[in-house]
């Protein structure tokens, strides 16, 4: 199962867990378990079917499109970080 | 992936191809451009840091003989409350909006309010002067700890904090908090023999590109909109314009023309939009052009930062536990680079406990735009001279505890994600093993100092399409503007894949209308994705070519093959063709072949460098000078080594120069003071040594031929370098940039 | 608005007539009303050389002059200097050194060159600086300049 790095700003919501280990072969199915397990996580990272502008997701390290279509795997670590600067301009 | 092998183009040093055009004067930057019945517009710009506006009457204005248009505020679309996704992330389109023209309030010096279109730029000057603008002065807020005071004026009534998609209940100037947790930073610090907390200030910078902004726009009878421009990205020229204007992507077309300079400042759009209504009340094309004051006031700045950082490491100089505290000027809009900020600052080094605290704070200042490793100098300077002390204090050389503590492959950075394969160990060890390093150095006022530094680079959209001439030849359409012989370092990735020269390659770099997507030339991105992208669309060639080949000679496809520019055939029949001679017989095989490649990669694989500096301090003046430089920097794989060495130096030098002399200085009403390039002292070459730029290659993983970015990273070492070099020359820690002589002079307790 | 005056000069050893407002510096000449658009604006007041050219054999920002003081005298501009179908060797040692980035500087760094070399043939590093100090460039850190600078006056 994929394991989502939960940042220090939502750990208020997880009980101060870090790491979350949850099932999902989408970012969406991975967002979709995480709010079924803690409320209220969904609501801080996207806006309806989108991510927040402004939050950046890695899979393994890397940087994705942004997309929760994005495919994972069981291995796939994922972290939510700010997005940075330096022309993200895909339309939207 | 990684293709690992004797390349025959790669690493040479080909004339670039846009060079005679730009040594003999016949290059066409955005200022050159001119169409028949052109108009010139300038802006006015608001004589006040933080003012509301009360009326704008343009009459006296438009009555000039010789004036074709007066803009407004009110000549844009109403925004509404819609986020944007431009550019640099997401932005609020009011905001965008009141940075093009304000509408309620005033918020920095500068701030354009009006623009006036006439027939002559020193009339439509002149009509700047004629309106009239009616101001309520209000307080400005200049400083980032002054802002994030509760009582301090409020820019935006209606900023709230937002902490990952949670808003705070008050309003306030802090746009935003990120933070980042790893380990127990207080287990961390508990376990150290030894902790360093100290606070340190940075100043606000300017890009400084020597081409100020421009853009000439023009409407036909039919709605189409033409935006000629230098820029870093006319594709999100075109996207920032359409949505500022409210207008369909699809009508507007922008030709990017040479550029400048841009170093992250000419991404956002200033006076695009400005022209494109101009254009549209005359119905002629308006160029507007800045002069160098506007650039200062109303483009552009890096922010101004505090920063608090403390270490801690054990007795032998193990790193146990890091924290910092970042808080940034975003200048009037948010949106600083607090979070690339946040990303670098301890990313050289392997730490089990990590936290980090940034905010993004707005003042009256111009909107800051990125510079270069937007946010990552301002973070190196602090916690690489903490790191410079912890080292001093221990006994231990800096170098050694660079590579005691350094960040390798698998290692986590504070902010989570895990390093693949980087070089920075490497860049340790070939500054140590310098001459430079190890050349005596004891005069006295003379210091040496080091310095790392980390950028993580990005990947992005771009698209590339190959056409292949009759004659051997390729012409390759891209769409990142070229800053710094990127047209070279892409058409030699082609080149590669295809086995033909450099010089049988044709870039062209076009318009909005005529090549792919293509994200900004920023972000150290260019060589590394659209190099990408024109490997992927070689490869495609390099395909077609081998369908051709299996034609000619009546095998099957795979039983062709390409080497060294000859393809053969394998089993049986012995046939050769050179790439050159199949290209003349593309007629007769099927017609012409177009090769085409998209890529947005993720693996753009981080960037480290390490600096050494010998200065020489004046007591008796506080001038500090450069005696020797040495700057070692990881390129993955150096394309064209002679403008990776350029990007090192360029880099470098900018870095210099915020360490030792720029700065806005502001008055007490918020007036930058130094608003030219006389008082705004960037580094003329004869303030400089040679900067020795020395290339290690540890190749990057996500790329074919192992580029890493190599644009950015450079700046980012050389302020804490100096600032330790200075320590070294005469015993004194300097925590403020720049360190200018009156500084190093208290410093000294002279002054 | 002024009368415009008639002005006579030779620009790049070709005589030249053009109409400009008293106000009009040189380098608007060139640039609007000529369309000799290699030298550059990069800051209208004398501070970055990017406007660089040879006035009767001396280097000036041509932003610094007014269009009308070039009456009877000569001016130099990039576009003057190659042969046509050879660079000049300061060109062609831009180019083999890499000493542009962006470009825009460029013009300006090649035309203080030539006024250098024109008059101290094999300057030190140190004269190459001290008289190219008038001349910003903000990609290379001027460091491939100086070399191409060196090697134009090698090779001559
Ligand atoms: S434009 Fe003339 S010196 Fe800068
Ligand atoms: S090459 Fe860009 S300013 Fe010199």
């Amino acid at each position: 199962m994929p394991t989502v790095a939960i940042p220090s700003l939502l750990r208020n919501l997880t009980s101060g867990e870090e790491s979350i280990t949850v099932p999902g072969t989408t970012i969406r199915e991975v967002i979709d378990n995480l709010e079924d397990r803690y409320p209220g996580l969904k609501a801080r990272l996207c806006e309806g079917d989108r991510i927040k502008p402004g939050i950046a997701i890695y899979v393994n390290g890397l940087l994705t499109r942004g997309s929760i279509l994005e495919r994972v795997d069981a291995e796939a670590e994922i972290h939510f970080l700010p997005a940075i600067g330096g022309g993200r301009s895909a339309p939207r | 992936m990684l293709e690992n092998k004797d390349y025959k183009v790669i690493g040479t040093r080909p004339i670039r191809h846009d060079g005679v055009d730009k040594v003999t004067g016949r290059a066409l930057y955005g200022a050159d451009f001119h169409a028949a019945g052109l108009l010139h517009g300038r802006v006015l710009r608001s004589p006040h840091a933080h003012a509301k506006i009360i009326a704008i009457d343009t009459s006296r204005a438009e009555a000039l003989p010789g004036v074709k248009a007066v803009v407004t505020a009110k000549d844009l679309p109403d925004a509404g409350d819609k986020v944007a996704d431009l550019g640099e992330g997401a932005v609020n389109l009011k905001h965008l909006c009141d940075n093009i023209l304000a509408s309620d309030k005033v918020l920095y010096k500068g701030h354009a309010v009006a623009a006036v279109a006439a027939t002559n730029p020193h009339v439509a000057e002149e009509a700047c002067t004629l309106i009239d603008v009616e101001y309520e002065v209000l307080p400005p807020v200049l400083e980032v700890r002054q802002a994030m005071e509760p009582d301090a004026p409020l820019l935006h009534e209606h900023l709230r904090t937002t902490s990952l998609g949670e808003t705070a209940a008050e309003p306030s100037n802090v746009a935003s908090h990120i933070q980042h947790k790893l380990g127990d930073p207080e287990k961390g610090f508990a376990a150290a023999d030894i902790i360093i907390e100290r606070e340190f200030v940075t100043g606000t910078v300017h890009q400084g590109y020597i081409e100020p902004h421009n853009a000439t726009a023009h409407y036909n009878a039919d709605g189409q909109l033409t935006i000629w421009c230098s820029t870093q990205g006319a594709f999100t020229v075109r996207e920032q314009v359409a949505e500022i204007l409210q207008y369909p992507v699809s009508k507007i077309k922008v030709v990017p023309m040479e550029i400048g300079g841009g170093f992250g400042g000419k991404i956002s759009v200033y006076i695009k939009p400005v022209a494109a209504m101009l254009a549209k009340k005359t119905g002629k094309p308006v160029k507007v052009l800045m002069n160098r004051a506007g650039v200062f006031e109303g483009t552009g700045p890096t922010p101004a930062s505090f920063i608090r950082v403390k270490m801690g490491a054990t007795k032998e100089g193990q790193l146990t536990a890091a924290q910092g505290y970042l808080a940034f000027e975003a200048g009037a809009y948010p949106g600083s680079p607090v979070g690339p900020g946040a990303m670098c600052i301890f990313a050289p080094y392997s730490i089990e406990n990590v936290i980090i605290d940034g905010y993004d704070v707005v003042v009256n200042k111009p909107k800051t735009a990125p510079y270069r490793a937007p946010g990552a100098p301002n973070v190196a300077f602090g916690s690489e001279t903490v790191l410079d002390e912890i080292a001093e204090k221990l006994g231990i050389d800096p170098l050694e505890i660079r590579l005691l503590n350094g960040a390798k492959a698998g290692d986590r950075r504070a902010d989570g994600p895990v390093h693949p394969r980087i070089g920075f160990i490497e860049t340790v060890e070939a500054a140590k093993a310098h001459p430079h390093y190890t050349a005596p150095n004891g005069k006295k006022h003379h210091g040496r100092g080091v310095a790392s530094g980390y950028w993580f680079n990005i990947g992005l959209e771009s698209s590339v399409t190959i056409n292949v001439n009759s004659d051997g030849t390729i012409n390759l359409i891209e769409g990142s503007t070229d800053i710094g012989g990127t047209r070279a370092s892409i058409a030699m990735q082609a080149a590669e894949v295809l086995g033909i020269p450099a010089e049988s390659v044709n870039p062209s770099v076009v318009d909005t209308n005529s090549v792919g997507y293509t994200a900004v030339t920023g972000g150290s991105r260019t060589t590394y994705a659209t190099g990408y992208a024109a490997y992927e669309a070689a490869q495609d060639v390099k395909q077609q070519m081998i369908a051709r080949a299996a034609k000619l000679w009546e095998v099957d496809e795979a039983n062709v093959q390409f080497a060294d520019g000859e393809f053969s055939s394998i089993n049986g029949k012995e046939e050769q063709i050179s790439f050159r001679d199949l290209c003349a017989r593309l007629g007769e095989t099927g017609g012409p072949v177009v090769g085409s490649g998209t890529v947005n990669p993720g693996g753009a694989g981080g960037a480290y460098a390490t600096h050494v500096v010998d200065v020489a301090v004046d007591e008796e003046t506080g001038k500090v000078d450069i005696l020797r430089y040495t700057a070692v920097q990881d390129a993955g794989r150096a394309i064209h080594p002679s403008y990776v060495e350029g990007q090192i130096q360029g880099g470098a030098v900018q870095g210099i120069g915020w360490a030792l002399n720029e700065e806005y200085i502001y008055n007490a009403e918020g007036e930058m003071t130094n608003a030219s390039f006389l008082d705004y002292r960037m580094p003329t070459c004869l303030d400089l040594p040679m900067i020795d730029a020395v290339i290690v290659e540890v190749p990057n993983p996500g790329h074919p031929y192992g580029v890493r970015g190599v644009g950015e990273v450079p700046i980012v070492p050389p302020m804490a370098a100096i600032a330790n070099a200075i320590y070294d020359a005469i015993g004194v820690r300097m925590r403020e940039l720049p360190m200018s002589p009156d500084r190093v002079l208290k410093a000294l307790g002279k002054i | 608005m002024a009368r415009k005056s008639h002005v006579q000069t030779t620009i790049n050893g070709e005589t030249v007539e053009f109409l400009c407002e008293p106000r009009q510096s040189l380098l608007e000449v060139l640039r609007d009303e000529l369309h000799l658009t290699g030298a550059k604006e990069g800051c209208n007041n004398g501070n970055c050389g990017a406007c660089s050219v040879i006035l009767d054999g001396r280097l000036v920002n041509s932003c610094l002059v007014l269009g009308v003081e070039t009456e009877g005298k000569s001016v130099e501009t990039i576009e003057g200097l190659a042969a046509p179908d050879k660079l000049h060797p300061i060109q062609d040692a831009f180019l083999e050194n890499a000493a542009l980035q962006c470009g825009i500087c460029t013009p300006g760094f090649i035309m203080s060159a030539k006024a250098l070399l024109d008059q101290n043939p094999n300057p030190t590093e140190h004269e190459v600086r001290y008289w190219l100090a008038g001349n910003l460039c903000r990609c290379t850190g001027y460091d491939k300049i100086v070399r191409a600078v060196l090697d134009a006056a090698a090779a001559d």
